[in-house]
């Protein structure tokens, strides 16, 4: 090995060689992580490198390139959120956070040198943004590679240059739609759209990256040449720039309801920031990236949607050392739409499946249903028709029980009564194999009941899927009394096979999820009753964060079968029945006004021709007539909120839900509870359990006993005991 | 100190499109033909004027750059007379009235002109851009739509009818023909000529008279695509959620139109008209302008006249004509049930739905149109207000002296 060939380590992620033309080699590889992320570490081990490199005349140019299967991951997201506490004032991290990196890389694109980007594996957020701070970005060509700024989705903006420089490169018109959606592209569109500047197979990238700097290495960037302009143009002078403007921020006020403040910020950010010369703009960038990084929005969505459902996904909760659970063959007893969608995921993911329904003509249809679904994705383009074949092939229809006797676990997804499933169980006990475990899809009949009618309870799972099963990521898996270690460790095996995310839930009247939506629909009903028309609750729903609101949502999913799953919870309570709030509503609507939804032409709204329309008849039933306190728009707001954050916080109390992040999870990927607020724990730590506490005493105090903390979260709120404890 | 009007001159009004008859004058030309006329008639020698304020609302291209300085240098009058324009949208040409008075009560000048000015087939609107339309943050956090949707809304909130928008609209040709009819816009209505001295337009080109019941019911709504397709209905909704739906009633033949025009109004103290020899026609009692909602924006009126009736001591009652510009039937309905004023006593020569809204001049004309009828009336007392972009109102209170 030459002397001009030696690697020099630049800290423990560089490696910086030079060859004998003069090239030199920046090779990223973070230690003990499987990505390459940035880190304060990362920044400064980068900006000794680029002094080095452009203090060196020997070096001519610089590729820089990537020692991991992908080229750069981007931000230290578990990090950033660890770190969210420790955050000083607003100019401390504008000055010792954003404006330091955004600095390092201005440097390294002026710093003499020409750097070229070999792009071996997916740049995402600031591995991107790295790429766009050199002067030629080439690209291996690999289906997989993946570039993208979503910076946005998680809260926050670009914060090393991404905002400014995408737009100078291809254009504002082609970049806003990208950095406001974080849209991924591959390797082709990114070349179509000019954000990199060849594409190439992926053995010869290194060779590439050297030809372009010993060929043409231009190490001025266009937007540091003189008149330079962007293309398309940019400013506040000219109309069809502006016009962007205008309706972006409409259409972000339409889409986002005022709850996601990234987006705006980014659109704030590229208008200002390309009317004024880059390094204006990269200073504009850092304002907005340093407000979001301080909001506890962008904290909440990365807490909740990466590091607890990473957690989640991974099993944290997991019983340990128990064996990896042997899943040769599923078995799901029903083929109607739950049914159907479970075998579908189990096929999907490789999975042997039996299903079985009465008849071979139910099982039929069942399987056909999972086959229109497979081919709805054919044809969009996100399924290949040799999978899909694959996967109906590995389904097996039955109507007799014996063919389940080789099931490892059976999913039971019949009718939601107990006397049906029992029977099921019944049937079922006569031919399973003894280490089987048994899983019933109920949504919220109390496991341990289920679980009586087996015969090894041990053995007896609650696995509760969402509708439609292969959209919904969410399992709630519901562990009864008698439920073992080992089978709960089984079943969360079963779920992460299936790429779904499970959080653990005790036994209890609607488990977690259930229990949490059917709080946020009583109240909407009772306040109904109270006068307040459905069309300001709903509207005021959606502004609140809620992709739907609960009376068009109760419309859709008619309001009978909630109904009477509550006549039968109250026969079967007797004399502890509770009336909830909104019930008495409830059953007017069902029982005596005939208007039980959508599908029946009429419920809390009417429906002419399939589009729903306010229902003028309502007044008259429930008039605003003063007796009731009418509520503000952020008291209704509020109350839609708060109810399930209450409901969550109870259930919580009773260790129904052992983990913050787990609750959190499970309303906003479960039950769509605002993603914007983290969750329903998040909620309540944002907002201070102590504010919490006393904001639902005034309510308690104007709008009912439901609303009063229990002791327990008084306490809590007492002793300043967050739900998720603040970082050491 | 009082503040007089002492007289007042308008354009026709000519439709604010390249087959408009006025589309060929050039706005400082508009502009400089009122200062011509107003001079002609009441005989001053431009040296005794101590401002000319016009207003505009699209400053921008050949309308931009102190229209007011170039319009009177077009006009030959002294160099010694200076000139400012001033902009708050929609009732601009009143705010100049109302600053010129101000300035008169103040003593601190004796005999200005205040007018205003805007042509609208020539300098488009939002051509002079602005944070309203460019700034996404402003955009997002006020919630702003197109004013189309702010008049809509009121329709929808009100439950005001496409059939009672409709019949307000007829009833504003109607008398706006009426008016023509019976010559009552003779005293204030200047030809404008071209450069040869022949006449382009002497009568308001916008008017309709053929207008029926039948052919404003088969005018489409203008505002649903920009209000549905565009999102603005939307964001409107989140300012005012017990909306379910807004319903489209606006059209072309119930909104102001848009045309090409100027005005102007001699305003001084009274020892100024002695020293000319002119009768002071009417006192400016009081003004006021007030904010309103930026996302309805057209609520801005009643405010403003409920200010100004109080500054002048007087109830909504004790007005004998009201005169609210007619940017959208809905907000002169809105305002008829919000000050309970009876339909005979507003806009009783039509208004800008019928013969159109040169946004800067508009103020102006409108206020020399209710004085024209007071003296023709006889009656005593005028309110005039106008509904303003962004959410805003401006009123003015005259009293007829003659």
């Amino acid at each position: 090995m030459s002397a001009a060939q030696a690697a020099l380590k630049c800290g423990d992620s560089l490696e910086l060689s030079v060859d004998a033309d003069g090239i030199a080699t920046l090779r990223m590889d973070v230690p003990g992580r499987s990505m390459n992320l940035v880190t304060i570490a990362f920044g400064r081990q980068l900006s000794a490198a680029v002094e080095r490199i452009a203090a060196d005349p020997a070096i001519r140019g610089v590729v820089l390139s990537s020692g991991k299967a992908d080229f750069m991951a981007g931000g230290d997201i578990h990090g950033m959120v660890a770190n969210f506490d420790k955050l000083g004032d607003a100019a401390t991290v504008y000055r010792e956070i954003a404006r330091p990196v955004s600095e390092l890389l201005r440097r390294m694109e002026t710093c003499g040198k020409p750097f070229v980007a070999a792009i071996n594996g997916s740049a995402l957020g600031g591995g991107f943004e790295l790429a766009l701070a050199c002067h030629y970005r080439v690209v291996a060509d690999l289906p997989r590679l993946i570039l993208a700024l979503p910076e946005v989705t998680i809260g926050l903006i670009p914060g090393a240059g991404g905002s400014q420089r995408l737009p100078r490169l291809i254009g504002i018109e082609a970049a806003l739609p990208l950095l406001l959606k974080g849209t991924r592209l591959s390797p082709a569109a990114a070349l179509k759209l000019g954000a990199v500047d060849a594409v190439v197979p992926a053995e010869q990238l290194l060779d590439a990256a050297k030809t372009w700097l010993l060929q043409t290495g231009n190490q001025q960037q266009p937007w540091d040449q003189k008149n330079y302009r962007i293309p398309g143009g940019a400013g506040f002078f000219d109309a069809r720039i502006t016009r962007q403007y205008n309706a972006g921020a409409t259409a972000l006020t339409v889409g986002n309801q005022h709850n996601l403040p990234s987006q705006i910020a980014l659109l704030s950010a590229v208008a200002r920031g390309t009317a004024v010369p880059i390094d204006a703009g990269l200073r504009i960038e850092a304002r907005e990236f340093t407000r979001l990084i301080r909001s506890p929005v962008s904290r909440n969505l990365m807490r909740t949607q990466f590091v607890s459902k990473g957690e989640c996904d991974k099993l944290a909760h997991r019983p340990a050392g128990i064996e990896a659970a042997n899943l040769g063959v599923i078995g799901v007893i029903g083929a109607g739409l739950m049914g159907a969608g479970i075998a579908q995921v189990c096929a999907a993911a490789g999975l042997e499946v039996v299903m079985l329904d009465a008849t071979l003509e139910r099982a039929e249809a069942g399987k056909q249903r999972i086959a229109d679904a497979f081919g709805k994705r054919i044809a969009k383009g996100t399924l290949d028709a040799a999978k899909s074949a694959a996967a109906l092939a590995r389904i097996t229809l039955a109507d007799a029980y014996q063919a389940l006797a080789h099931c490892d676990l059976v999913v039971e997804a019949v009718f939601e009564d107990r006397a049906v499933k029992a029977e099921v169980f019944r049937k079922l006990a006569a031919v399973l194999k003894p280490t089987a475990i048994i899983a019933s899809n109920t949504s919220a009949l109390p496991i341990q009941q289920l679980a009586a009618s087996v015969a090894q309870p041990a053995q007896f799972v609650g696995l509760h899927f969402f509708s439609p099963v292969d959209r919904m990521p969410l399992v709630e898996v519901i562990s009864g009394a008698q439920t073992s270690a080992r089978t709960l460790a089984h079943a969360l095996d079963f779920i992460k096979r299936l790429r779904k995310t499970p959080i653990l839930v005790k036994d209890a009247p609607g488990f977690f999820t259930t229990r949490v939506i059917i709080a946020h629909l009583f109240e909407s009903v009772g306040m109904v009753g109270d006068g307040i028309s459905p069309v300001l609750i709903d509207n005021l729903a959606r502004q609140a964060g809620f992709a739907i609101g609960p009376l068009a949502l109760m419309d859709d999913l008619t309001l009978d079968l909630t109904y009477h799953a509550h006549c039968k919870r109250r026969d079967e309570a007797g004399s502890a029945w509770r009336e909830p709030y909104g019930f008495p509503v409830f059953e007017n609507f069902v029982m005596r006004l005939d208007r039980k939804g959508r599908r029946y032409g009429a419920g809390f709204y009417d429906y002419v021709d399939g589009k729903r329309q306010p229902w003028s008849g309502l007044a008259q039933i429930y008039p605003a007539d003063g007796t009731h306190t009418q509520p503000t728009h952020d008291d209704i707001k509020q109350r839609l909120l708060y109810i399930q954050a209450l409901e969550a916080a109870r259930a919580y109390e009773e260790g129904v839900i052992t983990s913050a992040g787990e609750g959190d999870v499970g309303s906003v990927l479960g039950i769509g509870f605002p993603a914007h607020t983290g969750g329903v724990f998040s909620l309540i730590d944002t907002v201070g359990v102590a504010e919490f506490v006393a904001a639902c005493e005034c309510l308690a105090d104007r709008y009912g006993e439901r609303f009063r903390p229990s002791a327990w979260l008084k306490a809590r709120a007492q002793a300043g005991q967050r739900f998720y404890p603040a970082a050491a | 100190m009082d503040a007089f009007i002492y007289d007042h001159v308008r354009t026709p009004r000519g439709r604010g499109r390249p087959n408009g008859a006025l589309h060929e004058v050039p706005p400082v030309d508009l502009a400089a033909q009122v200062l011509v006329a107003l001079q002609r008639r009441s005989g001053f020698a431009s040296e005794q004027l101590d401002d000319v304020l016009l207003g505009v609302v699209t400053p921008a291209g050949e309308q931009g750059c102190n229209i007011a300085r170039t319009a009177l240098l077009r006009a030959g009058y002294s160099n010694s007379v200076p000139g400012a324009q001033l902009n708050r949208f929609c009732s601009s040409g009143l705010d100049a009235v109302n600053a010129i008075a101000g300035q008169i009560m103040a003593g601190q000048i004796d005999l200005a002109i205040a007018g205003g000015v805007e042509s609208m087939s020539r300098v488009p609107m939002s051509a002079d851009g602005g944070a309203w339309y460019s700034d996404p943050v402003l955009v997002y956090d006020n919630y702003l739509a197109p004013q189309g949707i702010g008049a809509d809304l009121i329709a929808t909130l009100n439950h005001y009818s496409r059939e009672d928008v409709d019949r307000y609209a007829l009833a504003s040709q109607q008398r706006a023909v009426r008016a023509w009819d019976e010559a009552r816009f003779a005293k204030s209505v200047i030809p404008v000529v071209d450069e040869l001295g022949i006449v382009l337009l002497d009568r308001d080109e916008h008017i309709r008279a053929d207008t029926s019941a039948a052919s404003l019911a088969g005018l489409k709504p203008v505002f649903d695509v920009m209000g549905e397709k565009d999102g603005y209905d939307a964001v409107a909704l989140q300012r005012y959620p017990e909306v379910f739906r807004i319903e489209h009633v606006h059209t072309a033949g119930n909104s102001s139109g848009i045309v090409d025009g100027a005005s102007a109004v001699l305003l001084g103290t009274r020892e100024m008209g002695e020293r000319l020899g002119l009768r002071p026609r009417a006192r400016i009692r009081a003004f006021a302008s007030a904010g309103s909602d930026p996302t309805i924006q057209l609520t801005g009126p009643e405010p403003a006249t409920r200010k100004a009736l109080a500054r002048a001591g007087m109830a909504a009652a004790d007005i004998d004509l009201y005169e609210l510009n007619e940017a959208f039937a809905s907000v002169v309905l809105w305002f008829m049930q919000r000050l309970g004023v009876d339909h005979d006593k507003i806009n009783v020569n039509g208004g800008a739905i019928a013969m159109g809204h040169p946004l800067g001049a508009t103020g102006a004309m409108i206020l020399g149109t209710v004085l024209d009828e007071l003296e023709r009336s006889g009656k005593g007392t005028a309110l005039v207000t106008a509904c303003v972009g962004l959410g805003m109102g401006t009123a003015t209170i005259i009293e007829r002296l003659q």
